[in-house]
């Protein structure tokens, strides 16, 4: 009750006498929780470490640097690889989301009892485990190589791109859909009409937006032997060549800052 | 022409949006369809082209019952029922042209309607559609870049070139300013005249309505309780439709909008 007569007089405020005693007490029991974790961090860190931790970083920081230069010659490949696989993974990727998106959206769904369900588990499935693990169990399955990279950014990404998708196809204007249907217009010519131009924007968005974090993601699949730019570095950090280290984190840098102009010119086109 | 019988919708929610509602509509008759917001006018209209599924009731569209068609057969029937809605329904991304012609999707082929390969007889028809309510050189914008009363008539052009023998007409000005609403309402009825079409116009405004249809049906919770002239439309009529209201003036500005019209030619 903010509202409140006193003495003939209309007071407001925010919130009551026992809402802002409630408040108070949640603040304390969340600072309270802050400071304990705090603690208990505390205990579990090896303090030593830390207190090393500048030097340490300032004596890599020498090591790393100037990167060698001339070993760029050995990344034009590498580089070019990590790009190949960020794309054909988000092509193949964008290809299996479109049905699994139409199959997962309310308004498009053939039946909401069961085949909804299974669109969302392919989606919640490929989602939730990272692609460093998929490129894991890839490997195992078909080999080190760009090729597992490239399944693994592939079905990492559906998952991803088809919950914006099927988003997108829930929040279409129906009258649009109406209007096609009225004309005597097939399932698949009102999907095409109807549908398929108010989704045109948000698919494109989401494909560039993916293709850009893909780059990203793959270029630690090498890590683990999946190809690309990833295996120079981690060969370069098992052999503790710093400045072989610090020269591929800037190709890297720079082939994500490439990207990210590039997406942000697709998408300034497309919308 | 057009035949309902006992069409009957009750929505799952237990609504009953139509009461047994019965409607003959002749050859070539315009009707007007008022009522006040949720007496199911809009439910009639989709439930003759079936994007609500009615209850029960027959709707007989010729000699074809629609009711009782498998969805194969009622595409085909709906081609011959053009509609044109409140908000224009257009495709907004698409061009003019592309939304015109999408009124032919009924006619054609999935993979020519994609590739947009339309027959040349059914561009012809597009262009002097578009010609005819004087958007001809905006075939090439695309949709969302018109205004209101352009969008709607590019809608007017989608529901003809489906060659339909009924129009249905989803209150086509209620976003649309007065002077617009009268053009489109005037060129609405004019192309009904042309081409001998029936139409079912579901409208607001009484005295649009009675400016320019022959019939008019007065509908209030789902059952019909008007049917009859524009100009038989008393205040006790009207009142009988919407609920008690001072009806005078609205009938009076009738009137004099006729007198001002008759003079104004």
């Amino acid at each position: 009750m903010p509202v409140q007569e006193r003495g003939g007089q209309k007071v407001w405020q925010r919130r009551s006498g026992r809402e802002s005693l409630w408040h108070w007490v949640m603040w304390l029991i969340g600072v309270a929780i802050f400071a304990y974790c705090w603690q208990q961090i505390s205990e579990a860190t090896t303090w030593f470490f830390v207190y090393d931790a500048p030097r340490i970083a300032n004596d890599i920081w020498t090591r790393a640097t100037p990167p060698r230069w001339e070993y760029i010659t050995q990344l034009g490949k590498p580089i070019w690889d990590t790009l190949n696989i960020a794309t054909l993974g988000t092509i193949i990727a964008l290809i299996l989301a479109v049905p699994v998106a139409f199959l997962a959206a309310r308004n498009t769904t053939p039946s909401a009892l069961i085949i909804r369900p299974i669109a969302l588990l392919i989606i919640v499935s490929t989602r939730s485990i990272n692609s460093l693990i998929w490129a894991l169990l890839l490997i195992a399955i078909i080999g080190p190589g760009v090729f597992a990279g490239v399944i693994a950014i592939a079905i990492r990404s559906i998952g991803f791109c088809a919950k914006l998708l099927y988003e997108a196809i829930e929040e279409i204007d129906e009258t649009q859909v109406e209007a096609i249907t009225a004309t005597g217009a097939s399932r698949w010519q009102v999907m095409a009409y109807g549908i398929v131009p108010q989704i045109l924007p948000a698919f494109a968005g989401i494909a560039v937006f993916r293709w850009d974090i893909n780059i990203r993601e793959s270029t630690v699949l090498g890590l683990v032997g999946a190809g690309g730019i990833g295996l120079q570095l981690s060969s370069s950090l098992n052999v503790l060549a710093w400045p072989q280290v610090s020269l591929i984190l800037l190709v890297i840098l720079a082939a994500v800052v490439i990207s990210e102009w590039v997406s942000a010119k697709v998408r300034g086109a497309i919308i | 022409m057009l035949r309902l019988e006992k069409l009957v919708k009750t929505y799952k929610t237990g609504d009953q949006a139509l009461k047994a509602v019965e409607i003959d509509v002749p050859e070539g008759q315009v009707l007007a369809l008022i009522g006040p917001s949720g007496a199911g006018k809009s439910t009639l209209i989709r439930c003759i082209n079936r994007l609500v599924e009615p209850t029960s009731g027959k709707v007989y569209l010729g000699d074809t019952e629609l009711t009782g068609l498998s969805s194969g057969a009622l595409r085909r029937e709906r081609r011959r029922m053009g509609m044109i809605f409140q908000e224009y329904a257009l495709v907004e991304r698409l061009s003019v042209m592309e939304n015109v012609l999408s009124g032919r999707l009924g006619y054609v082929g999935f993979w020519r309607s994609f590739l947009r390969r339309y027959p040349q007889a059914d561009v012809d028809e597009a262009f002097r559609l578009l010609d005819r309510v004087g958007l001809a050189h905006m075939a090439d914008k695309r949709a969302d870049e018109l205004s209101g009363g352009q969008r709607q008539r590019v809608g007017i052009c989608r529901a003809l070139i489906q060659n339909p023998a009924l129009l249905l007409v989803d209150e086509p000005t209620a976003s649309l300013d007065p002077k617009t609403s009268r053009q489109i309402m005037r060129l609405i009825c004019e192309l009904c005249k042309e081409r001998g079409l029936a139409a079912i116009i579901n409208i607001h405004d009484v005295a649009l309505a009675q400016m320019f249809v022959q019939r008019v049906i007065g509908l209030r919770f789902g059952a019909v309780v008007y049917d009859g002239p524009p100009d038989g439309l008393s205040p006790d009529k009207l009142t009988e439709i919407y609920g008690e209201e001072d009806w005078e003036a609205t009938i009076e500005a009738v009137e004099d909008e006729d007198d001002a019209e008759v003079a104004a030619q």
